[in-house]
């Protein structure tokens, strides 16, 4: 009786934008309630190419040994060397999908899902979310924006004691990032009309 | 105004009845820890709530009504349960029901006196009682002062995990004990409990009693005063074998005592122990292992008899390799008196060395036979045994590099003291800064005289130095090696792995939340569960504290100091003094 549907009294947009690097990425909205909202960004999928280029170099290599050493080991080695860091690939680097679930008055959580299925979460409570800001960087030779979280210490509201940026892997462009900005912002205003009268 | 209920997932498919809990008035959160089933007497409920809330500290209360309907909704069960409103009055009074055959809740509020006529909005939050009562939240936050309030910034969901684990009591009833009141939580289909458990928390007492008596008797005899003699204490400190003996007694020291530590709840203390004991197990175990591999086909002596032939075959490389320091090494032309002198000197040494080794040589098997014993009391006392044989065994190499060192720091102190001499300045001692000086034409003349012969003989004791600082950083690197894996079995806190990986909800970093099913205008349903702690930061949090060896110097000051000539000893023991 409590099972979690994919759909079910929300609002569902996949829009395509662009990432920093090019790919192309999918942004997904949901609105689940009044304050709770989920964004979530499909990252750009492994592609065969790269993933051939490097099998096919890691085994010209071994081959290449194999011929000056004339042991079979080593052939042997390169195949299990491939396999084990295909595995580690999927299932340590390789994101596909980085969500966003904001509520109201409890907090943020921000979930990465890997390619092997791995889900990796963090959820930070509301009282320490100070804002949430699009930040400009210095990445090699680009200028990119990035959505960050910042935090607050409960015991001095006036200082910044954390960034926490979202979507690294994704990296969204700025026109994905204001939309998800917007919708985290009418969220956040809420939080501030409801402390206030009642003071 | 938002509204959060936290809700027993165990109590979903519980008949109809009255909600008791926890209402947090600062976060507008009601937490729910049971159900009260009809039939009930309400003075009797009263009754039952306040020696709960005596015991546990935990302000409780009726919180509203669950009506849980398997057929059409009746209008007379609701008037039924709006006139419970009356009888325990709450503010807010919450009313939860469900239908049959329906996933989605509705929930409403009563409220006598409205303060802002609003949308009241409804966030629902399952949580699983058994598993948020058995997690420990890190870093723990101790929510009282020493005054004894709450802290009105303290973390929520602290907050929540908190009133459960107080309201423990209330979960020792099941439903087969004959009371005014039945109850569902997570605990109503019969209490958990564990023989094992048991029988160990029964067993526990008068073995940590016998081990604390043991300890100390074996501590009063490692402190009496025969063992401080000087050679004797020195020889023990020097020795790695006796640290590591120490250390595990005092690790033992750890696991019976009863001391409290501050900032660290009942599961870390436990985890603490736990890991000690587990870490001593798998160590004695391999331990014996390795001495039962050990002893088998007499592996003793055939290790005895090329333990000679190597330590010699180390002596006759190192004269061969004198010789080829005192002939023309790498082609460069050394001063031929000096390096007579040096390499003569050397190769005496090692004469003198290999006499000493033959003389051991009958005992060596059955040294080596009672020392392979002590490999019983664990894998670590067996590899500091093996540094410290690799340390004795390798002691001309140590001496020489300790007279190469020496020779050579003098050689570079006298050369930069004539060079200034060479310059006409002076070290001023006083004002610690070099200062010009004028000297007299003999002090000139010898101070130039004999920094010319020290500049010309400099190569030839460099090389030496060289040669026997490289041979003692391989012997140190051998050493440092030994060390790591010895600390790295000590400070591994397996317990607290094991325990992340079979249950990952004792070890909690946070919550996450997953959004449920959700229809328009019904609450929103979120499932709370425990974000388990990552593997990094268990073995982190719970490392047990060693007698690490670090590195003393960076390198920048390693190279200066090898530069020099001074004594290096890159490995620092914790707790011992600074030189």
């Amino acid at each position: 009786m409590l099972s979690a549907g994919p759909g079910g009294g929300s609002m569902e947009e996949g829009v395509y934008y662009r990432a920093v690097s090019g790919g192309r990425i999918a942004l997904q909205r949901r609105q689940h309630s009044a304050s709770c909202r989920e964004f979530s960004v499909r990252c750009p999928r492994l592609q065969l190419r790269s993933l051939s280029a490097a099998t096919c170099s890691v085994w010209l290599v071994a081959y290449g040994l194999f011929v000056l050493s004339q042991n079979s080991m080593v052939l042997s080695a390169a195949i299990f060397i491939t396999l084990i860091g295909l595995i580690v690939y999927l299932h340590f680097v390789k994101i596909d999908q980085e969500s966003l679930l904001v509520i109201g008055s409890l907090g943020i959580q921000m979930t990465s899902a890997y390619a092997s299925g791995k889900e990796s979460t963090t959820f930070i409570e509301m009282n320490q979310v100070k804002d949430v800001v699009i930040n400009e960087a210095i990445y090699m030779q680009k200028v990119i924006y990035y959505l960050c979280i910042l935090l607050q210490d409960p015991l001095e509201p006036h200082r910044v004691s954390e960034v926490v940026p979202l979507f690294q892997s994704s990296k969204p462009r700025l026109d994905c990032l204001v939309e998800v900005y917007r919708s985290c912002q009418e969220i956040l205003e809420q939080r501030k009309t409801e402390t206030s009268p009642e003071l | 105004m938002v509204f959060k209920v936290y809700f027993p997932s165990c109590c979903a498919s519980a008949e109809s009845g009255l909600l008791i809990g926890r209402w947090i008035p600062e976060q507008n959160s009601a937490v729910v820890l049971a159900v009260v089933h009809f039939p009930f007497i309400p003075g009797q409920v009263k009754q039952y709530l306040s020696e709960v809330q005596r015991v546990t500290q935990v302000n409780m209360s009726v919180l509203g009504s669950w009506s849980n309907s398997k057929q059409e909704k009746q209008k007379s069960l609701d008037k039924f349960l709006e006139d419970l409103s009356t009888i325990f009055s709450h503010e807010p009074w919450i009313q939860l029901s469900k239908e049959r055959d329906s996933k989605v809740w509705s929930c409403c509020t009563f409220q006598k006196h409205p303060s802002i006529p609003k949308e009241d909005e409804f966030i629902l939050v399952y949580y699983d009682q058994r598993k948020v009562m058995l997690s420990q939240l890190h870093p723990p936050d101790n929510l009282t002062t020493s005054a004894g309030h709450k802290r009105d910034d303290a973390s929520k969901l602290t907050a929540v995990f908190d009133t459960v684990v107080k309201s423990k009591v209330l979960f020792m009833t099941d439903r087969y004990d004959d009371g005014p009141i039945k109850l569902t939580h997570w605990q109503s289909e019969g209490v958990e409990a564990s023989i094992i458990v048991e029988l160990m928390k029964q067993a526990s007492v008068p073995v940590c009693m016998l081990l604390t008596f043991l300890l100390s008797l074996v501590s009063s005899v490692c402190k009496s005063r025969v063992l401080k003699f000087w050679p004797l204490s020195f020889i023990w400190s020097k020795l790695s074998t006796c640290e590591q003996l120490g250390h595990r007694l005092e690790h033992l020291q750890i696991i019976s005592s009863n001391r409290k530590a501050q900032n660290q709840t009942q599961l870390m203390r436990f985890c603490v122990k736990a890991n000690i004991f587990v870490s001593l197990f798998i160590d004695m175990a391999l331990g014996i292992l390795l001495m039962s591999w050990l002893y088998r086909e007499n592996r003793i002596g055939q290790l005895a008899d090329t333990l000679i032939p190597v330590a010699d075959h180390i002596a006759e490389e190192l004269q061969d390799l004198l010789q080829w320091l005192m002939g023309v090494p790498a082609g460069l032309k050394m001063n031929r008196a000096l390096d007579q002198v040096l390499g003569r000197f050397f190769l005496y040494h090692i004469h003198l060395w290999i006499s000493y080794i033959d003389l051991m040589s009958p005992f060596i098997e059955m040294i080596l036979w009672y020392v392979g014993l002590s490999a019983c009391l664990g894998l670590t006392v067996a590899l500091s045994i093996l540094s410290d044989i690799i340390a004795l065994l390798t002691f001309h190499i140590y001496c020489f590099y300790v007279y190469g060192a020496r020779l050579y720091c003098l050689k570079i102190y006298g050369l930069s003291s004539l060079w200034r001499l060479f310059r006409g300045k002076k070290w001023n001692v006083l004002r610690q800064r070099v200062d010009s000086c004028s000297y007299d034409l003999d002090q000139l003349f010898i101070g130039t005289l004999l920094f010319t012969i020290l500049l010309f003989l400099l190569p030839t004791t460099a090389l030496y130095y060289l040669v026997f600082t490289l041979l003692r950083l391989l012997v140190v690197i051998v050493q440092g090696l030994i060390h790591l894996l010895v600390d790295l079995i000590d400070s591994l806190p397996f317990y607290s792995v094991i325990l992340r990986l079979c249950r990952s909800y004792r070890l909690a970093a946070g919550v996450k939340f997953r959004v449920l099913e959700q229809k328009a205008g019904k609450p929103l349903r979120l499932l709370m569960q425990i974000n388990p702690l990552s593997y990094g930061s268990v073995v982190q949090t719970y490392r047990l504290p060693t007698y690490a060896c670090y590195p003393k110097d960076s390198w920048s000051s390693l190279c200066k100091k090898l530069f020099v000539g001074e004594l290096i000893y890159p490995w620092k023991h914790k707790g011992e003094k600074q030189d």
